[in-house]
């Protein structure tokens, strides 16, 4: 009984690892061309995807260390698709990569870290697994491995996330001092307005804030988004940002509910200061990467705008929010990392008269950047929508305008692209592109995403009523 | 008959243009769509008469409802009265005038008609709607393709104009989503939050939460209808837009601001408006006449039409701000009669620009000695402008005069009396503007040889001008079909009237 709960409960962990152990057997035994392994590789992530779906179940092990229930197992499932896409975007560049299992292998060991991440009921099991998800990313953003750039980056995410980690081990040191508890339900109990709560409390939210890269504590994302290959951008900033703010949500609404006074405050500084920051600087930008990486830092912003709901409503649109947030920026993606593969080319200013040359790219991407602006008809705008009413049922009208008005700012710099690929005269546009079949494929599950994610309203009501507030 | 049609029809049409080659196929699916949704609207109109003569008194005719998000209560919720019955024909009118008008559109025409099409669904669907959430989604999804049609088809500092005009819409909805999310947090419907107009508008939210989000959703609808001091967007995006995007814009999508500001605004927040009418009276009234002076000062025709859409659009927000049925009543009236009107004007506009390639009045004179059929069409636009008995602009401009001057109070009595004299102003520029444009003798030599209006041209100029003179000489059937809307929203005011 014990054992089946075991393989039931930890399935979707259990069939992360086993691909990860197959990948490296088959590195170990067998020389296959990289165009065979990629094909294999999508196979088991699609396999993945599809068993992360197979009866979900609820339930504890490890005496309350490790939880799930249906919401989490979306969590990961949502999480899966993201890694599927990447994986079938990257095909162009992992071609010819000399390392591509490992590439897969260290993805995929993050990915497992974050599954325990979003399982955790206990703020070892937290930590151990936000480790795991952290230190095999630093390798991954040094995988253009003859690029200077690249390792920059990596040395400096590995840097940055090593003190956001001892951070956090600082606050959930004090936590343990003060509650004489780790496990998540016991420091509900105990926690309450006292100076050295709030204290700790702040440690683990500036650790948190590190790892979703909400200003003040943004400062490392450009960079390291820049230097890092286009895949392993795009999997920093929708598939790892993505868990931890599922965690984040979690443990904020459930452990940290006693003192949600508090927090609204601080979450309201945080969010506001976010976006400024995030559409300020994005309105500079050239490069594609850094840009994204500013925006990315915005959308950030508002959903912190929706966290602050603390309802039902908060946590199902800050789910549904990042699921569309994938779509909707790996789509964008998708399109910067083929022509990034194919021709070098990583600045906006590249992208003038790109319709002409490109018509069906631009339009991806330009659907993809309205969706991450928020327009109707795509998801994007119903993912904003339900943010901004959530943050709204608190009564903070205040906080509400200026998102508002943020993304007004935010459809500046959106535009000021559209009108790059469809407006600006270019001499030398980038040449047409012979987009591979898998790539292609990607791209129309993004746009597919784009489109029914939003008018479909079950996906919401499905993870609204998987979620639960307060 | 089921609304969805009107959403679904553009739909199909834009698809079908997505899998046309050609010009050719693609503007004919474009005329069929645009003909059909046309046809459409009038059916509607015959419909609606038959509902109302059947004795059916349900002030929402057609009405379906489907639910989409529940758990935030948000409903699909459709339905029309008179007031949106007129919007719709003032929209398919516009659109098929539109799509002629772009017939021989060289560059991306597939794009160009898929973009145009797609507008209109987003103005029917609009005016259609009767659920706040539902409302909003199609306020966003007219403002975005103006920006590519702006952007891509446009003339002279179009990348400007676009980027100006997309912000201020979208900065305009955003003050509408603060407007919309405070009424839906205030009401109360059986223990829940709704969107929906009916209910709010039956619940009557509450008077302090009024007075703080009527601004929001008034100001922000009003920046799609020019309010001053946010009418910026106005001159730059008109001018710069193509002929057919210039049409919508001013035909129809100024519109949507004003059937906001009524339908949102005013209705549901009664209290408020008429707490706020002062401002909105003297918004308007400057805005009426320093568009009319500012008209004077222009030398291009766009510039000139764009501004007189400021000073025009004036008349609708003082309409509203005066609050009697009688204003509310000329303020729709002058809706419909100024988006023909100006379609129309544009489109002569359009006519000329293409055939002598200027735009600017001093350079231009006796065109109707070579082309009389557009020459009449823009003569026929500009008294209608300037407000000839006969035509629309007389019958909209003079009801909402008469309502105006019902309320006996010195200030608004002074801001009808300043409103009037700027049609003296009016008169000015337009009687200018085609006297030396179109009389006199020609100024260049190879302006002999232009040709006269094309078959689509006269079409188009055809199906605009018939609705004005049918406005203009039997404007009952207008009234008719407004008046019953009016009083709708008079009842909530005077409602708010009383509890004051």
């Amino acid at each position: 009984m014990m054992l089946n709960d075991f393989f039931l409960l930890m399935k979707q962990e259990l069939v992360l690892l086993l691909i990860i152990v197959l990948l490296l057997i088959i590195k170990v035994g067998k020389d296959w061309s990289n165009e065979t392994m990629l094909n294999l590789i999508n196979g088991l992530l699609l396999l993945n995807v599809v068993s992360g779906f197979v009866m979900p179940v609820e339930g504890n092990l490890f005496g309350d260390m490790f939880k799930t229930n249906a919401l989490i197992s979306l969590e990961k499932s949502i999480l899966n698709i993201g890694v599927l896409i990447i994986s079938m975007q990257s095909y162009s560049w992992l071609k010819t990569h000399k390392h591509l299992s490992e590439f897969f292998i260290l993805m995929l060991s993050t990915l497992l870290g974050m599954f325990y991440m979003i399982s955790s009921g206990n703020l070892l099991m937290f930590y151990i697994g936000l480790e795991l998800s952290s230190i095999p990313l630093a390798a991954m953003a040094n995988f253009d491995l003859e690029k200077r750039k690249s390792s920059e980056a990596a040395f400096k995410f590995i840097i940055s996330s090593a003190f956001s980690s001892g951070m956090l081990l600082f606050g959930i040191s004090l936590i343990y001092g003060s509650t004489g508890s780790i496990s998540f339900a016991e420091i509900t109990n105990h926690i309450s307005n006292e100076p050295l709560h709030i204290f700790a409390f702040v440690m683990l939210l500036a650790g948190f804030a590190f790892k979703i890269s909400a200003a003040p504590f943004h400062l490392w994302t450009a960079d390291v988004y820049e230097g890092a290959p286009v895949a392993v951008t795009s999997y920093l900033s929708v598939i790892s940002k993505g868990a931890v703010l599922f965690v984040f949500v979690s443990v904020l609404y459930t452990v940290f509910k006693p003192i949600a006074e508090i927090w609204y405050n601080m979450l309201f500084i945080l969010a506001v200061i976010t976006i400024l920051i995030g559409n300020l600087f994005a309105i500079r930008q050239n490069n594609f990467k850094r840009f994204l990486a500013f925006s990315s830092i915005a959308q950030v912003g508002f959903i912190l705008v929706g966290i602050t709901g603390s309802s039902q409503m908060g946590s199902a649109s800050v789910v549904y929010f990042v699921l569309i947030y994938i779509f909707s920026n790996l789509g964008a993606f998708g399109v910067i990392s083929l022509v990034s593969a194919l021709t070098g080319k990583e600045n906006i200013s590249d992208y003038k008269s790109f319709y002409k040359t490109n018509p069906l790219l631009s339009w991806v991407l330009t659907i993809a950047l309205f969706s991450l602006a928020g327009v109707p008809p795509t998801a994007g705008f119903f993912g904003k929508f339900f943010l901004l009413i959530s943050g709204a049922s608190q009564g903070n009208y205040i906080l509400i305008s200026i998102a508002a008005l943020n993304m007004v700012i935010s459809f500046y710099y959106y535009l000021r692209i559209v009108k790059a690929i469809f407006m600006d005269p270019n001499e030398q546009p980038i040449e047409k592109l012979s987009i591979p079949l898998i790539s292609k494929l990607a791209l129309f599950i993004c746009l597919a995403g784009i489109v029914v994610l939003g008018l479909w309203s079950s996906v919401y009501e499905c993870i609204y009523n998987l979620s639960s507030g307060f | 008959m089921n609304l969805n049609l009107l959403i679904l029809l553009p739909l199909l049409t834009a698809i079908a243009i997505m899998f046309c080659n050609g010009l050719k196929q693609v503007r004919l699916v474009a005329l069929l769509g645009s003909g059909l949704q046309l046809l459409l609207s009038f059916w509607l109109l015959y419909s609606f008469y038959q509902e109302r003569s059947s004795g059916n008194t349900t002030q929402m005719l057609f009405d379906a409802n489907y639910t989409w998000f529940t758990a935030l209560n948000i409903n699909y919720h459709i339905g029309i009265d008179g007031i949106a019955l007129a919007m719709i024909i003032l929209t398919s009118m516009v659109v098929i005038s539109a799509v002629l008008v772009s017939w021989t559109m060289e560059s991306m025409n597939k794009e160009f008609f898929f973009l145009l099409i797609f507008l209109s669904m987003g103005a029917y669907g609009f005016f259609i709607s009767l659920d706040l959430f539902t409302m909003f989604f199609f306020l966003e999804v007219a403002v975005i393709p103006k920006f590519l049609l702006i952007g891509i088809w446009g003339s002279g500092k179009k990348e400007y104009s676009a980027m100006k005009l997309a912000l201020m819409l979208m900065g305009g909805s955003a003050l509408v989503f603060v407007g919309l999310s405070g009424m839906y947090f205030n009401s109360n419907i059986d223990g829940a939050h709704s969107f929906d107009l009916v209910q709010l508008a039956n619940y009557r939210i509450p008077v302090d939460a009024q007075m703080i989000f009527f601004p929001f959703a008034f100001v922000g609808f009003g920046i799609f209808t020019a309010l001053f001091p946010f009418h910026t967007w106005v001159p730059d995006g008109h001018s710069s837009a193509p002929t057919a995007a210039s049409m919508f814009l001013a035909g129809i999508s100024m519109k949507l601001g004003g059937y906001g500001c009524l339908r949102v605004a005013t209705y549901l927040m009664p209290d408020a408006a008429h707490a706020y009418s002062d401002i909105i009276i003297l918004l308007s009234t400057i805005a009426i006449i320093y568009g009319a002076f500012a008209t004077m000062m222009q030398t291009d025709l766009k510039y000139i039409n764009a501004y007189s859409s400021i000073s025009h659009c004036g008349f609708v927000i003082l309409g509203i701000g005066m609050l009697t049925e009688t204003s509310i009543t000329g303020a729709v009236m002058q809706m419909v009669s100024h988006g023909l009107m100006t379609a129309l004007f544009f489109a002569a506009i359009g006519m000329i620009y293409s055939r002598t390639h200027t735009r600017i009045v001093a350079q231009l004179g006796g065109l109707m000695k070579v082309m009389p059929f557009i020459s009449g069409v823009f003569i026929i636009a500009g008294l209608c402008s300037l407000g000839l008995p006969g035509f629309s602009g007389f019958v909209a401009e003079m009801t909402v005069f008469m309502g105006a001057w019902q309320n006996t109070d010195a200030m608004y009595r002074l801001a009808t009396i300043l409103a009037c004299a700027s049609i003296v102003v009016t008169a000015v520029y337009i009687l200018r503007a085609a006297g030396k444009a179109v009389m006199g003798p020609i100024t260049d030599d190879h302006y002999k040889h232009l040709p006269d209006a094309t078959w689509n041209e006269k079409l188009a100029a055809g199906i605009l001008i018939s609705g004005i003179v049918v406005i203009g000489i039997v404007p009952f059937w207008l009234t008719s079909l407004i008046t019953p809307g009016a009083q709708e929203i008079i009842l909530q005011t005077g409602q708010a009237l009383m509890l004051k």
